[in-house]
């Protein structure tokens, strides 16, 4: 490879032949299957002549329901690249005893722990809160869509190209081997000098941009789009947690884009920013990565405690316990959530003042959402529960995550943390409140708000199939590494020595099955669900006798949501009306203006892959090509001031009087 | 029970629905200051990384010597006096004078355009001195902070250029004054930041 | 949305959206002499420091460099009333929330990143005896 040409090296870059990795069977065989499903998939759409429809459809829609259903959809096929890492690690670390050293090489395992943590937070989790948020938020205030209808087509498109470039290296080059947060050394270039660190950084950056792009317009959508008389303590629950999440988004993510961009000079530039010599400082990357961190989890709980604030609400029967004390609760974390981060890293050195700061705030952050917990509780106390599915995952919630709370606090105790850090114990923490909390949450949400997308309900059978296969494979998975982790086991370990440790692992192999098949559950309930749409239909738009405003639209909704924009006067909006006998309007149908889809942010994501893939690969050309047309089509864009359709009143009359004739037939049905 | 225009009917539910539409908020304004706060954001996790590496000097040169305070004061003139005048722009767009808008906006291109270029010499005198980014953790930090200011004026003449095009073509209209407002929040922010840059890079960093 | 016109009915909403134009697009009002006065304040703000720096006038450097600090936060001031128009009442006081909690966290941030990195410095960072007297922060 040194004789090739410089024509060659500058058109390729770094990028060669070697950069397949034929000689690890995992990888051609997963290689043969994705290509294999692949074909097969783009084979059916193509068949069924269906690329004009996703395209206008679908993936240049600027419409909050639908871009809201594309993150979750991309929530869900990322998860199942992210439990199969999952998997691979559980059979590795179950055989991987004395002369037997599995079937992964620490290489290997190495790249297969960051790959599963990064994708499951940034590909899997965020994408469903965005994705829940997008989908309900605008609805319940009201709203015909968010702020900024095209930057939100755009920012789901970017976090798709930040994942295939991620997805990219399973078969052009190698991952990361960092850990999902690329601490250095490692990550620098001394002892990553190929692909896998820079692939790591620039799918987060594309991906970070999306993100950050997405929370400034749900925070201008809910501050500015509010229907008349929905003050702020008076909007649903749920919105109140998306706005401190994203407030916490727009806070936070900035941080995350410049410690990955001081990275990525030290690799490209030579600066010594977090080397080990000329003056850098890895700690320091340690700090400021922890700054986003720490805020990032609670970016991702705090939209699923108000999925459950919805959920326990409504299979209640009663309003929420407590909505005063919720709400200042949700933004007293959102607050605190910015006082704890050192907790991640007590045993880096900053001495017993540092380390009791951070740990009292880290006790302290625990009081809110006890607060909410208890609010849950008294939520249901004298309700009349429906044990739907969506109430089931609350359920399991809150007894799952408030045990994860716990071992979270034992862990702020910083004298216990100098043991308990990077072990086990450690993993099967975050594990306990992220599954708890917001894959759970993640599931109630996609099962209470699929009818209102869709029209019919998913399947309810394989729901509760799903939930206790994820409820108890999530115990017989991670209880054991509580025990593990208080032995002093550490993480991220491909192969171990004392043999008494094994059945600890073999027990947590078979949680980690029982969890791939309530994956297998998921999907069977969405095919089931599809199939028998006819017996699952919601007629009304209100299946589950819902409180807030999304459900007074149909399921699913017209693509402006309201044709009048509701009047609030209440909390639980949608309750009061029901209660004081609303009556739908039924003439003086005004024409609307939607904003228009788009290619743009397609396109757009488009160029920012390729800039990413030519950065990865030092292909410069690329790369700068890429973002000179990247800055063009924005230039370009702005230069289109035509951004609407016109829906005539017509049209709006007739979509309204069919749903009202519906609604009748519903009321004086069988 | 929805009431036509100029009649209150009594009626044992309240309105539920607007029968006109709210008047349309734009949260252009308010979504493009939430973007500036993010990229306070950004600009403090560089400044935090100033003031942790700011005295690495890895036995290479210091604050002292590279920075150039006469030519400092310079570019914080043209910098101050392009903030002026954009502000002096958009006195003209609220009078509805188009041209003298574009001329104002074009002399706080070029002021703009002068200060960017004053650094990138101030760049390549230091790399070429062996005073480069990669010489030491101080100025490493010292080029990315001051750089990603520069790159952000940059874009600001980028996008200062594209919308004396647009407006040259389609004049003043809603949507453009709105983007210049937008883009003059950005300058003069830029402007906000650079005083945090000399003040605590440049002249408390060759007091250090 | 559509554009309709609006109507004299009354209804159960924020009255102040029933005002004349659009609040959203609304700008606050600037004037020249606004503007000038920001750019004297700002030039003399901006003189001050140099001059102390130049000149070495004052002989503790800690001073100095409190004072150069405090002049420059006076200045980010006087650009964010003269040329950025901040105020209360902008967005319906949006704008000054959306900046008191940047603030707030911004301070958070940068105080506490120098407070831990200082005590990791102290603890954890290996000097050779050259730069044993050199803090890398304080």
């Amino acid at each position: 490879m040194h004789d090739r040409s410089a024509l060659l090296h500058f058109i390729l870059g770094r990028l060669s032949w070697s950069a397949i990795p034929y000689d690890n069977p995992i990888l051609v065989w997963t290689f043969v299957a994705v290509s294999a499903s692949g074909i097969a998939l783009l084979g059916a759409v193509t068949y069924a002549g269906k690329w004009g429809y996703l395209w206008r459809e679908w993936f240049t829609s600027i419409d909050h329901k639908k871009i809201g259903i594309m993150y979750v959809a991309f929530a869900i096929v990322m998860l199942l690249r992210g439990i199969a890492d999952a998997v691979m690690m559980r059979m590795q670390q179950a055989i991987a005893f004395g002369a037997n050293m599995g079937f992964l090489p620490p290489h290997h395992y190495d790249q297969i722990f960051t790959a599963h943590g990064a994708i499951m937070i940034f590909f899997v989790a965020m994408p469903f809160i965005v994705g829940l948020m997008n989908f309900a938020m605008p609805m319940q205030i009201g709203a015909r869509d968010v702020a900024f209808p095209f930057l939100n087509n755009f920012s789901f498109w970017m976090t798709v190209a930040g994942a295939m470039l991620f997805m990219v290296s399973l078969f052009l080059g190698d991952f990361a081997r960092t850990g999902w947060l690329g601490y250095p050394p490692v990550s620098e270039l001394a002892q990553s000098p190929g692909v896998g660190v820079d692939y790591y950084i620039w799918g987060l950056q594309i991906a970070g941009v999306g993100t950050l792009l997405s929370g400034i317009n749900m925070v201008v959508t809910i501050l500015k789009m509010r229907a008349p008389g929905m003050t702020l303590m008076k909007m649903p629950i749920f919105t109140w947690t998306a706005l401190c999440t994203n407030a916490l988004i727009v806070a936070a993510f900035p941080v995350l884009t410049a410690s990955l961009a001081l990275l990525s000079l030290d690799r490209y530039v030579g600066t010594h920013f977090f080397t080990s010599d000329l003056g850098g400082n890895i700690m320091m990357y340690i700090n400021l990565i922890w700054i986003w961190g720490h805020p990032e989890v609670y970016i991702l709980i705090l939209p699923m405690f108000g999925v459950y604030s919805e959920v326990i609400a409504t299979f209640s029967g009663k309003r929420l316990f407590g909505y005063s004390s919720m709400v200042y609760a949700t933004v007293a974390i959102m607050i605190l959530s910015y006082l704890v981060w050192l907790h991640h890293f007590f045993t880096m050195g900053s001495g017993a003042d540092v380390n009791s700061f951070f740990a009292l705030t880290t006790m302290m952050i625990s009081i809110p959402t006890g607060v909410k917990i208890f609010n849950w509780l008294f939520t249901m106390y004298r309700g009349r529960i429906r044990f739907d599915v969506p109430m089931l995952w609350a359920l399991g919630f809150l007894f799952t995550f408030t045990i994860g709370g716990m071992t979270g606090v034992m862990l702020s105790v910083a004298p216990a943390d100098f043991l308990l850090h990077n072990s086990l114990f450690l993993v099967a923490h975050f594990h306990n409140v992220i599954i708890g909390g917001v894959v759970f949450g993640a599931f109630a949400g996609v099962n209470y708000w699929f009818p209102k997308a869709f029209g019919f309900r998913l399947d309810p059978f394989w729901g509760k199939v799903c939930f206790w296969f994820w409820l108890v494979g999530f115990w017989i998975a991670f209880a054991p590494l509580y025990v593990l982790g208080l032995m002093g086991v550490t993480r991220r370990l491909s192969h171990f020595t004392d043999p008494s440790l094994q059945i600890w692992f073999q027990i947590a192999a078979f949680g980690a099955l029982l969890i791939f098949l309530g994956i297998v559950a998921l999907l069977i309930q969405i095919v089931v669900s599809i199939r028998n749409r006819d017996s699952l239909r919601d007629p009304t738009g209100d299946i589950w006798d819902g409180r807030t405003l999304e459900w007074a639209t149909s399921s699913p909704p017209p693509a402006y949501n309201f044709a009048f924009t509701p009047i609030v006067y209440e909390r639980d909006a949608w309750t009061d009306m029901k209660q004081r006998g609303h009556e739908r309007p039924t003439e003086g149908f005004k024409p609307i203006d939607m904003p228009r889809n788009t290619g743009a942010g397609v396109i757009l994501a488009g160029f920012a892959f390729a800039c990413g893939f030519g950065l990865v690969w030092h292909i410069w050309w690329l790369a700068a090509g890429a973002f000179a047309s990247l800055v063009g089509v924005v230039i370009g864009h702005s230069c289109n001031y035509q951004r609407e359709y016109h829906i005539p009143a017509a049209e709006v009359s007739r979509t309204e009087l069919a749903y009202g004739r519906q609604l009748a037939q519903q009321a004086s049905g069988p | 029970m929805n009431t036509t225009a100029g009649e209150t009917v009594k009626s044992a539910a309240p309105a539920f629905y607007c029968t006109e539409e709210p008047h349309p908020q734009n949260g252009a304004l308010l979504g493009f200051w939430i973007y500036l706060m993010s990229d306070c954001f950004i600009f403090a996790a560089l400044f935090a990384c100033n003031a942790v590496l700011g005295g690495s000097y890895a036995a290479g040169p210091s604050a002292k010597d590279v920075v150039d305070l006469p030519g400092l004061a310079i570019n914080t003139a043209l910098l101050l006096l392009s903030s002026v005048t954009f502000g002096v722009a958009m006195l003209a767009m609220a009078k509805d004078r188009g041209r003298a808008t574009l001329a104002w906006l074009a002399v706080a291109g070029v002021l703009a355009a002068g200060f960017v270029g004053l650094e990138i010499r101030e760049f390549i005198h230091m790399v070429a001195e062996g005073a480069g980014p990669d010489r030491s953790a101080f100025l490493s930090s010292f080029f990315t902070l001051v750089g990603t200011h520069g790159l952000h004026v940059t874009f600001g003449i980028i996008w200062l250029i594209t919308l004396m095009v647009q407006v040259g073509k389609y004049g003043l209209t809603a949507d453009n004054r709105r983007r210049l407002n937008c883009l003059g929040m950005f300058w003069h922010f830029l402007d906000l930041i650079w005083v945090g840059v000399f003040s605590f890079v440049y002249l408390v960093g060759v007091l250090r | 949305m559509s554009r309709s016109s609006r109507s004299a009915e009354p209804r159960a909403m924020d009255p102040r959206q029933a005002h004349g134009h659009d609040r959203g697009d609304r700008v606050p009002h600037a004037s020249l002499k606004g503007y000038l006065t920001g750019f004297v304040l700002a030039a003399i703000l901006t003189a001050i420091p140099f001059w102390l720096v130049m000149d070495h006038v004052v002989h503790d450097k800690d001073v100095t460099i409190l004072i150069i600090l405090a002049l420059g936060a006076a200045q980010i001031v006087v650009h964010m009333v003269f040329f950025l128009h901040m105020n209360t009442t902008s967005e319906n006081g949006w704008n000054m929330l959306a900046l008191i909690f940047t603030l707030v966290l911004v301070v958070i941030v940068l105080g506490a990143s120098i407070w831990v990195m200082y005590n990791e410095n102290a603890n954890m960072m290996p000097m050779s005896p050259q730069y044993a007297h050199r803090k890398t922060s304080w």
